[in-house]
């Protein structure tokens, strides 16, 4: 009888030292595991298929916390640009009947390398690096 | 010894020599040759507001450019003789056409800025100002009262009376006392009206150049106030959408046929106030209330607008707070903070669409973007509850921390 | 089994373990009605093990910087799988650590444990404490946000006052004359490499002196006769109980972690104005406190300075406490040893209470 308990005892403790062991390890481990977006700062992300996006337009995407616009030109280049505008903070979006980066806010207008050219803007977009590799679409930012 | 002094001396002498030398010739040479200039400033008899950085002068344009006679000699009585092209000071009546003389000819001018206006002086004679200076009024403004005579310099370049920032400034010098403008009969209260407006708070306290200054809505040389049909193109030189919404709205014809301006009439003018919500409603504040009373069509449609608007807004607020509330506690807020961006982005077009005066517009942009704030409110809440799943895994691991420290009493009441 | 005593012997033959082994098994643990207090110091040992496991975890995404710091905490609690875990234990294993360690201090004073031949495990002990309340002050900026921005503004213009070389010490402590990112990587390396590396050594001879010199037994059981002595064995025994202390106070630990996460704040703005209410961690809070009471001027003297000189000496007085000790005669009805603890006591918590009242 009492050999039996105490077996039974070192049993249980033997377990539940192993399932302690195991909720200990499995946080450590799942946290060494690095996760999908390995950087606290965001340097470069993927903004999608070169050949699916359109020629004369552009999108709004997520880089980072910042949008970024990116514009196919209809010649079929890429080019991306801060997707703020610089006179009071509204997104800017790409006119295909202008051709240009317009902010419908003031009205105010911006040529195809972000430089501002009417309405109240008082600077340029600050431009990202775009870099098209095996039909994918790579957005980085501009070393200073 | 001695003479080994005496050359370090020479030396240091010719070393200050040079230096001297440099710094004059730092200096515009007009001040070396021109002997209009030198005399001048000799006899100390230079005019008031002479600035050296004067365009004209900086382009090497000395006095004898615009006032004639003899720069070359030191005579006073051959340098200002009639006979060799001394015209002296124009009266006020002649300087539009004394300037006009190089800037009404694009063959002078193109010289210097090749893309530069002409048309200035045939400009300025469509301006009040102009028709009156025609009509032999001696006080109204000719060039010189806005460009200075002396210290007339780019209106890129800060200092000068024309940069948008000192455009306010320079206007206000007539415009604004009382006295100068008595006989004209229009009130002298535009400048103390714009600096507390949007866009002098914007332009005079923030310094941003894009908002208007006086001469972007009156214009430059020809100005004039703008017309019953300008002001609505004026102002929807910036705010195009607000206009084009205007235009096609039922108020545009309603606005016309009673003669009313389309902006100025909710917005004012030199005074335009930052908007609310509460200007469209039929509350104290409201702008409708003025011509709309119960029953009639535009007050039950402010009331909706407004409805609209206000539930938006404190959708949006809600969000605005949670997404506060997630960053401090350091969860993850960048969708809540694309969603809430796209929220605001909706919120800008929905005040803007308050311009078709149509509610069912409005409603549903409105609701557009209600849905974007309310999207930004459940991830947010996705978040909190995320934060309340960890409890679960905490429970497990309590299990079996709970079962190994019985397990371990146990084992430590049978030792004893 | 078998190859178990052979590594066993073979570690045996060239490190001589079995006189170690001998001194572990013949340890015993007096039993009385003031064990209780001897697990503090283990429980004190254990969140020092916590905090350095999770320290080096956090190490990996961790990057110190002003404008790199706070968006990698953000990371490790937002992207790292149980970063959030990680952190918010990191931070309540520090504050338990300290509060476990004022404990230990105050019973070891109260039981006069620090009486010869104890006299430099005391000194190590309180220098142990300090070093802590350092770590939790270095560690306080790390994540760079608008609280711990100015908390370690005020802390350190407290250095400045010291008279002599007090601004000299002041751009030591910040890397500058104002606190920017220089101070920051200055903690950084401070909390990561310079204090855990003296914590090692001092906690290494803390113990080594509690081994060697066992537990000490309090004054009114010492004259008991020797078969009167209650003992437990050291292993398992004690040791046991230890284990099941520690993963109580684990569980408590993640319980805290869980339901009361640390907050992230928001980013340090080194131009903005500083926010009410400012607070330093409660462990300096009576310290903090006490310096707001102190007049401006005492004499003819900054009221800042004395309150830090006082302080001072006040502390260099409690870590020689073995060496000129007031020891009560027979018959004398007050012990001014105890007035002079349960003063000090009442004074921190007080102080305390009133600083997070006003």
């Amino acid at each position: 009888m009492k050999t039996s308990r105490r077996k039974f005892l070192n049993i249980a403790l033997g377990t539940s030292f192993f399932g302690w062991i195991v909720s200990v390890i499995y946080p450590i481990f799942t946290y060494l595991k690095p996760p999908k977006i390995p950087e606290a700062v965001v340097n470069s992300i993927k903004a999608g298929t070169a050949s699916d996006f359109p020629a004369n337009s552009g999108k709004i995407v997520k880089f980072g916390r910042v949008p970024v616009l990116v514009i196919k030109t209809v010649e079929g280049n890429f080019r991306a640009f801060a997707g703020t505008c610089t006179h009071l903070d509204c997104i800017v979006q790409y006119r295909d009947d202008l051709k240009q980066i317009w902010c419908a806010c003031h009205n105010g207008l911006y040529d195809l390398r972000g430089i501002n050219v009417s309405g109240p803007p008082p600077r340029p977009l600050e431009e990202f690096a775009v870099d098209v590799q095996n039909d994918e679409i790579f957005i980085t930012k501009k070393l200073s | 010894m001695k003479s080994f002094l005496i050359i370090i001396w020479i030396i240091a002498a010719m070393l200050m020599l040079i230096s001297t030398r440099s710094a004059a010739q730092d200096k515009n040479p007009v001040f070396e040759t021109d002997d209009c200039i030198i005399c001048h400033i000799q006899i100390e008899m230079m005019p008031a507001d002479f600035h050296q950085n004067d365009i004209h002068l900086q382009e090497g344009l000395s006095c004898a450019g615009c006032h004639g006679g003899d720069p070359s000699t030191d005579d006073p009585e051959l340098a200002m003789d009639r006979e060799r092209g001394f015209v002296g000071v124009p009266s006020r009546q002649e300087t539009p056409e004394f300037c006009g003389k190089c800037h009404s000819s694009i063959e002078v001018m193109r010289k210097f800025r090749p893309r530069i206006a002409t048309d200035q002086v045939e400009q300025y004679f469509t301006s009040i100002h102009g028709q009156k200076l025609k009509q032999g009024d001696k006080k109204v403004a000719e060039c010189v009262a806005c460009h200075t005579a002396h210290s007339i310099m780019s209106a890129n370049d800060g200092r000068a009376s024309t940069h948008p920032l000192n455009v306010p400034g320079t206007c206000k010098t007539c415009h604004s006392d009382p006295e100068y403008m008595k006989e004209y009969d229009i009130p002298t209260d535009q400048f103390e009206n714009f600096t507390v407006s949007v866009h002098g708070t914007a332009l005079l306290d923030n310094k941003d150049t894009g908002s208007p200054a006086c001469n972007d809505c009156h214009g430059n040389h020809g100005a004039t106030p703008p017309g019953l049909e300008s002001v609505s193109h004026i102002c929807g030189t910036c705010h195009a959408n607000n206009l084009n919404y205007f235009s096609s709205s039922p108020m545009e014809k309603a606005f016309r046929e009673m003669e009313i301006h389309a902006c100025e009439q909710c917005h004012g003018y030199h005074e335009v106030i930052p908007t609310s919500d509460e200007m469209i409603s039929v509350g104290e504040k409201s702008v409708c209330t003025t011509c709309h009373s119960e029953g009639d069509v535009g007050y039950t449609a402010a009331v909706e607008i407004h409805k609209d608007l206000t539930d938006f807004v404190q959708k949006y607020n809600e969000a605005e707070k949670k997404l506060q509330e997630i960053k401090k506690k350091g969860m993850d807020d960048v969708d809540i903070l694309f969603a809430l961006q796209e929220a605001n982005q909706t919120l800008i077009h929905t005040r803007t669409l308050v311009h078709t005066f149509d509610p069912l517009q409005v409603e549903e942009k409105a609701e557009e973007g209600k849905e974007k704030a309310i999207e930004a409110i459940n991830l947010a809440r996705q978040e909190i509850e995320d934060f309340y799943i960890r409890r679960y895994g905490f429970g497990f691991a309590t299990i079996f921390i709970t079962i190994f420290v019985v397990a371990l009493y146990f084992k430590v009441r049978s030792l004893d | 089994m078998k190859t178990g005593s052979k590594i066993f012997q073979w570690l045996d033959e060239r490190f001589e373990l079995t006189p170690v082994i001998e001194f572990m098994s013949k340890k015993k643990v007096p039993l009385h009605n003031h064990t209780i207090w001897y697990y503090m110091g283990g429980v004190t040992l254990f969140l020092f093990i916590v905090q350095v496991a999770t320290g080096i975890l956090l190490l990996l995404y961790y990057r110190p910087g002003s404008d790199s710091a706070y968006e990698s905490i953000r990371f490790i609690l937002t992207k790292v799988n149980f970063g959030w875990l990680i952190r918010s234990i990191h931070s309540w294993s520090a504050n338990l650590m300290i509060f476990f360690a004022f404990i230990h201090m105050f019973s070891t004073f109260f039981t006069r444990a620090y009486q010869k031949p104890r006299e430099l495990t005391w000194v190590t002990g309180f220098i142990l404490l300090v070093l802590g309340m350092a770590f939790g002050f270095s560690g306080y900026l790390l994540p760079w946000n608008e609280l711990a921005f100015f908390a370690t503004k005020v802390g350190t213009d407290i250095v400045g006052v010291i008279p002599f070389v007090g601004s000299f010490l002041l751009e030591l402590l910040r890397g500058g004359e104002d606190v920017t990112g220089a101070t920051l990587t200055r903690f950084y390396g401070i909390h990561v490499a310079v204090l855990p590396a003296i914590f090692t050594v001092l906690v290494a001879l803390h113990l080594l002196f509690v081994q060697r010199q066992g537990m000490s037994v309090p004054e009114n059981l010492k004259d008991l006769p020797e078969e009167k002595m209650r003992e437990m064995p050291f292993f398992p025994h004690f040791f046991l109980r230890d284990a099941l202390l520690w993963m109580v106070v684990l569980n408590v630990l993640l319980f805290l972690a869980v339901f009361y996460p640390w907050d992230l704040g928001f980013k340090a703005d080194t131009f903005a104005p500083a926010p009410a209410g400012i607070k330093p961690e409660w462990y300096f809070m009576f310290m903090f406190q006490t310096l707001k009471y102190l007049p401006a001027h005492i004499l003819v003297f900054e009221g800042e300075m004395i309150g830090v000189l006082a302080f001072t000496v006040a502390g260099i007085a409690w870590m020689l406490v073995p060496f000129w000790e007031v020891k009560s005669r027979k018959g004398m009805k007050k012990n001014v040893m105890m007035i002079t603890g349960v003063a000090a006591l009442t004074f921190i918590i007080v102080i305390t209470i009133i600083g997070y009242l006003s």
